[in-house]
């Protein structure tokens, strides 16, 4: 119980664990979409993106204040983003060439920047880098605070756009065809995407932020064939990731949180990957198995072979 | 809300004109153009087969009909306005290998996608909706698989439930991109008679296809294309051996027998 007891009580593990949930959810809920778009990767070109943002906004204020660094990374990785998918539409370049290009050149510029400001004089510069990998146990109450509200404003227009989001992500000529502007759709889900990122950026950092958005989703999939309960999962289980992260890092002091928050989401992951009822791989083996007996029973022993 | 007054906005349709006016229609991808100079006028109440070659545009007619793809020049009509807001009178139904199977969706589910037209922003389909969706997937015989998820159809049972998804958005005039394709023949029939009852009913259909054997019994209003308009109008005289040639280019060992296809019809 000692642990239910710091979690209400002490202040650090308090934010930290509520940080990293609402981040769970957030980008569970939206990386759900980037994944059954197969735009997965999105997510890590676009947090990549928003390194010189952060460092940009620090340059023009002077202002270490998380809101002011975070819209920085949101316009940045905004910009990033729309880049991206412009040249993939007016070019012959694909997707993911143009994902690689954005990422490292993005992340090159953040890292140079990063760098100068390091070697400025400037006495408030300390402490950008914990951009890179998170440092969640620098968040505090005003941050938790920013997450809510803006975690908040990207789940209620996912809710009030459920089924616009839902049909551009499966037949998008179909959604123009109904006369949905699925290009403004397109722009609005990516944009709240980058809404995730910013969350993301100061609990697992710039580099493992493609885990939050990928992870959630991939291991919700396995267990359901339903749009809205895959959304329902994958912010649960981005939650618990979050949560039990945050949990085990904090209390075995030393432990960075980020990391640990991507490995009790790939558990989540390896778990759904194989025990899953109906994708599962175990499951999938099992059921093999029984088909294989079955037809061996009545006789079909060369069917049983092809399908081995 | 300026875009909801967009949607809300009812199309017209006037009588005895024609479903579909093309005017000097060019595409191009690029510098190579996919259609060029397309002149079409297809009347309403007619079931119109596409047919050309493999690269003849047919798939890209469709399409820039509808706005999907960006037009160089010329004009288009939709019951004789050229307005967007036309295609809401028309029920589209895309290339089955267009869109991931698996979707986490439902056969009800995709079926109900074709109301959000009608239903606007941010309202749920409700039992009305879906009571709908479930009469259409009745209607192409696919009630008792409404409940499945969509990887676990076969193909021809995938077209099918696209197929229900533009019959339950009512439309006035239906572009299907090569239905029969990866279709077992039951199903084929049962497109078949599905679209003649359509067209009997006064709507207009507008298939791309590709079987030459089948077509003469299918349709009734050809279109020949090859990045141009071959040749445009009624299936029996339209479907001649010199238009086929000229369609096709005229050398192949596959002309001679469409050529003796056509002799025979």
């Amino acid at each position: 119980m000692s642990v239910l007891h710091d979690l209400i009580f002490d202040y650090t593990l308090r934010n930290v664990a509520l940080g990293a949930m609402l981040l769970g959810i957030v980008s569970g809920v939206l990386g759900a979409f980037a994944v059954l778009r197969r735009q997965g990767l999105l997510g890590d070109s676009l947090s990549h993106a928003a390194l010189p943002g952060i460092c940009i906004a620090f340059m023009l204020t002077g202002s270490r204040e998380t809101i002011v660094l975070l819209i920085g990374a949101g316009i940045a990785g905004w910009l990033g983003t729309l880049l991206l998918l412009r040249t993939v539409r007016d070019t012959k370049l694909s997707e993911d060439t143009m994902l690689g290009v954005v990422l490292s050149v993005f992340f090159g510029v953040g890292i140079l920047l990063l760098t100068l400001i390091q070697q400025g004089n400037d006495a408030n510069q300390a402490g950008l880098d914990k951009y890179l990998f998170g440092q969640a146990a620098s968040l505090i109450a005003d941050d938790v605070i920013s997450f809510v509200v803006i975690g908040a404003l990207g789940l209620i227009v996912v809710i009030a756009l459920y089924k616009e989001f839902k049909v551009i992500s499966f037949d998008p000529a179909f959604a123009f065809s109904i006369g949905l502007p699925t290009r403004l759709l397109d722009i609005i889900l990516t944009s709240l995407l980058v809404v995730a990122v910013m969350i993301g950026l100061q609990t697992v950092g710039v580099v493992l932020m493609a885990a939050m958005v990928i992870g959630p989703g991939a291991a919700a999939r396995q267990w359901t064939d339903r749009l809205h309960v895959m959304l329902i999962l994958s912010a649960l289980f981005g939650a618990i990731a979050g949560v039990s992260g945050a949990v085990i890092s904090v209390q075995a002091a030393r432990i960075p949180t980020g990391p640990m928050i991507v490995l009790s989401l790939t558990a989540i992951v390896l778990v759904s990957l194989f025990l899953a009822p109906r994708h599962g791989l175990l499951p999938d083996q099992i059921r093999r198995r029984r088909q294989q007996t079955r037809l061996r029973d009545r006789g079909f022993d060369a069917v049983a072979e092809v399908r081995s | 809300m300026n875009l909801t007054l967009k949607r809300a906005a009812v199309p017209a349709i006037r009588d005895e004109t024609a479903a579909v006016t093309v005017h000097d229609l060019t595409v191009a991808y690029r510098e190579t153009p996919v259609l060029w100079d397309v002149d079409l006028t297809i009347p309403t109440g007619t079931l119109t087969a596409i047919i050309g070659p493999n690269g003849a545009g047919k798939s890209t007619l469709l399409k820039s009909i509808l706005g999907l793809v960006p037009v160089a020049s010329g004009t288009i009509e939709i019951f004789g306005h050229s307005s967007p807001r036309q295609r809401q009178l028309v029920g589209y139904v895309p290339q089955r290998g267009s869109v991931d199977w698996n979707f986490p969706t439902s056969a009800l589910d995709v079926v109900t996608m074709g109301t959000y037209g009608h239903l606007g922003w941010f309202r749920r389909p409700g039992k009305a909706e879906i009571a709908q969706a479930m009469d259409r997937l009745e209607q192409v015989g696919m009630a008792d698989f409404a409940h499945r998820q969509i990887s676990q159809l076969s193909g021809g049972q995938q077209q099918r439930v696209f197929l229900a998804r533009a019959l339950v958005q009512d439309a006035q005039l239906y572009f299907m991109d090569e239905p029969f394709v990866g279709v077992d023949a039951a199903t084929e029939k049962a497109i078949v008679t599905l679209l003649q009852t359509l067209r009997d009913e006064g709507k207009t259909v507008i298939a791309v296809h590709h079987d030459l054997e089948s077509a003469p019994e299918y349709f009734d209003w050809l279109v020949l294309l090859n990045v141009r308009t071959i040749a445009a109008g009624p299936f029996v005289e339209t479907f001649t051996a010199d238009n086929l040639a000229r369609t096709y280019g005229g050398n192949s060992n596959l002309l001679r027998i469409r050529e003796s296809e056509a002799v025979r019809t």
